[in-house]
């Protein structure tokens, strides 16, 4: 009888750990794919943002038209490389966080245009945004990482390997970005 | 910076827990000292749990209100202030909060910051005019980042609880001194030799009574300190970028203008201590922690020495200013 106990409460103990790692397991896959969205509501909104802004500023710089494009195209590249999975979207969100900025260096030459409303509230808000993906794409690799973790590290990784749970992508950091140490001076 | 966390963390439950034995002590002593016996200790033990549990829950529910209101805050959109709004948006992704706190501003010219609410889904910041002036966008950043970091730790919760407790002990030891000074301790009689163990409680109770008050003050502004380093930290977490806020503090501390809604009950609330010290002598009883020494905290963190806080020319309340957070680490 006791050995029916002690068998049984044993049992008991091993399913509530079980259920507890394979839950965990989840909660950290769920945060993974939310704030993979996350990154997608941001890109997304810039997508939006840049065709206003480049028709904001198209009168006053007839003589950028190359910057211009640049951005136009670097744009719908990064549409299109959408549904390529990680990787390849953000090299293409890269690149077109690059033709960006050289277009805010460019603006930045145009006294009429510093002081329009319009391209100053755009600028704020495309400025923004930018900062969003990253911190949204910060919040995503850290979450990636737990997953990971989590996945490959005894014991959890055992109840990953039954319940078929697969380590994900992280969305890397631009190049030129991973040359800048860890403090910002400007 | 993690570890850094995670010590302030059990730093500041451990006072917690060094709080709710004061109170427990006091409650014993005095109850054993006035009822009589072990059993007039538990007794007064629990009266003093019911009322703390009430007094928590209405701060718990009504504080973030009544925090708000007496500050004259003011309550802004997207349109009233597009950057402050995109500011605390940003950091409410990086961390990872399902909703941006509401965002307050107040009309001063002081520049400070400070938040407030239960949880992250019912949560407010607000800052001072003076501050978006003479903050820019990487600075602002990093006070925001501060601001929500204490939403995220659950501070404001926490303070609550420990202000909840110093109050409960100031009041019983105030009353309990009053009490007996009126000769309440001459008209319990008790019988035998339960009298001797009544006039050692007696005694005990008296010497607590004195000490708990002060003692319970030390305690909350140690634990109010400790929860701005936290908050310092859990705030480079986010922006990844120590100089931002290290920045920030400088300039807020520079600034010789008072904050003219400050009072003492919400001073231990602002990223720096808005009552302006006239010495700058660090004491026990400081709510907050030097500002060099959390600007030279800071610094460590980005292996920067003092020249890096000069290293900005990006005037105040530049809307262009780059402020792109470094590299995550993956």
């Amino acid at each position: 009888m006791l050995a029916v106990i002690v068998i049984l409460v044993i049992l008991v103990v091993l399913v509530a750990i079980l259920a507890g790692m394979y839950n965990s397991l989840v909660g950290r896959r769920n945060r993974v794919d939310n704030s993979w969205s996350q990154i997608e509501v941001q890109l997304k909104r810039r997508h939006d943002l840049i065709p206003n802004l480049v028709e904001a500023v198209k009168d006053y710089m007839s003589y950028e038209q190359d910057t211009l494009t640049s951005v136009t195209q670097a744009r719908a590249a990064a549409i299109d490389a959408g549904n390529r999975g990680p990787e390849a979207q953000a090299q293409a969100e890269n690149m077109l966080s690059d033709t960006l900025k050289s277009l805010f260096a460019v603006v930045e030459n145009y006294p009429d245009l510093k002081a329009n409303q319009n391209v100053m509230s755009l600028q704020e808000e495309l400025t923004s945004t930018e900062n969003k993906i990253a911190f949204a794409r910060q919040f995503y690799n850290d979450s990636v990482l737990t997953y990971n973790n989590k996945i490959q590290m005894f014991p959890s990784n055992l109840i990953a390997g039954m319940f078929n749970f697969t380590t994900r992508q992280f969305f890397e950091a631009p190049e030129g970005d991973r040359a800048v140490p860890t403090v910002d001076l400007r | 910076m993690y570890e850094q966390i995670s010590r302030n963390r059990r730093a500041s439950w451990l006072l917690a827990g060094l709080m709710v034995a004061i109170l427990a002590a006091l409650g014993y002593a005095i109850g054993a000292a006035t009822i009589g016996g072990h059993s007039g200790g538990i007794g007064l033990l629990g009266v003093f749990g019911v009322v703390a549990i009430a007094w928590s829950l209405i701060g718990y529910y009504a504080g973030d209100k009544m925090v708000l209101a007496v500050s004259g805050a003011r309550r802004v959109t997207h349109d009233d202030e597009p950057m402050l709004f995109n500011i605390v948006e940003e950091m409410t992704i990086a961390a990872g909060l399902s909703q941006p706190p509401a965002v307050y501003v107040l009309e001063e010219a002081a520049p400070n910051a400070f938040a407030t609410g239960r949880d992250p889904r019912h949560a407010a910041v607000a800052v001072t005019r003076g501050l978006m002036e003479r903050l820019n966008r990487e600075e602002l950043q990093g006070v925001i980042a501060h601001e929500l970091s204490h939403i995220r730790n659950y501070d404001i919760r926490f303070e609550t609880l420990v202000g909840v407790l110093v109050g409960m002990i100031a009041l019983v030891a105030d009353f309990f001194l009053r009490w007996s000074f009126w000769g309440g301790m001459g008209r319990r009689r008790g019988g035998g030799s339960g009298d001797q163990a009544g006039s050692i409680f007696a005694i005990v109770a008296l010497v607590l009574a004195i000490v708990a008050p002060l003692a319970a003050y030390a305690v909350q502004f140690a634990v109010s300190r400790r929860r701005e380093y936290l908050a310092d930290a859990s705030a480079v977490e986010l922006t990844r970028n120590p100089l931002g806020l290290a920045r920030a503090l400088r300039r807020i501390s520079a600034d010789p203008t008072p904050l003219r809604h400050a009072n003492r009950a919400t001073a231990h609330l602002y990223i720096a201590n808005p009552l302006k010290k006239t010495k700058p002598v660090t004491s026990v009883f400081d709510t907050h922690p030097p500002i060099a020494q959390r600007i030279a905290v800071l610094l460590e963190m980005a292996h920067a020495g003092p020249e890096a806080l000069d290293a900005t020319a990006a005037p105040a309340g530049d809307a262009t200013g780059q402020s792109m957070p470094a590299t995550p680490s993956p």
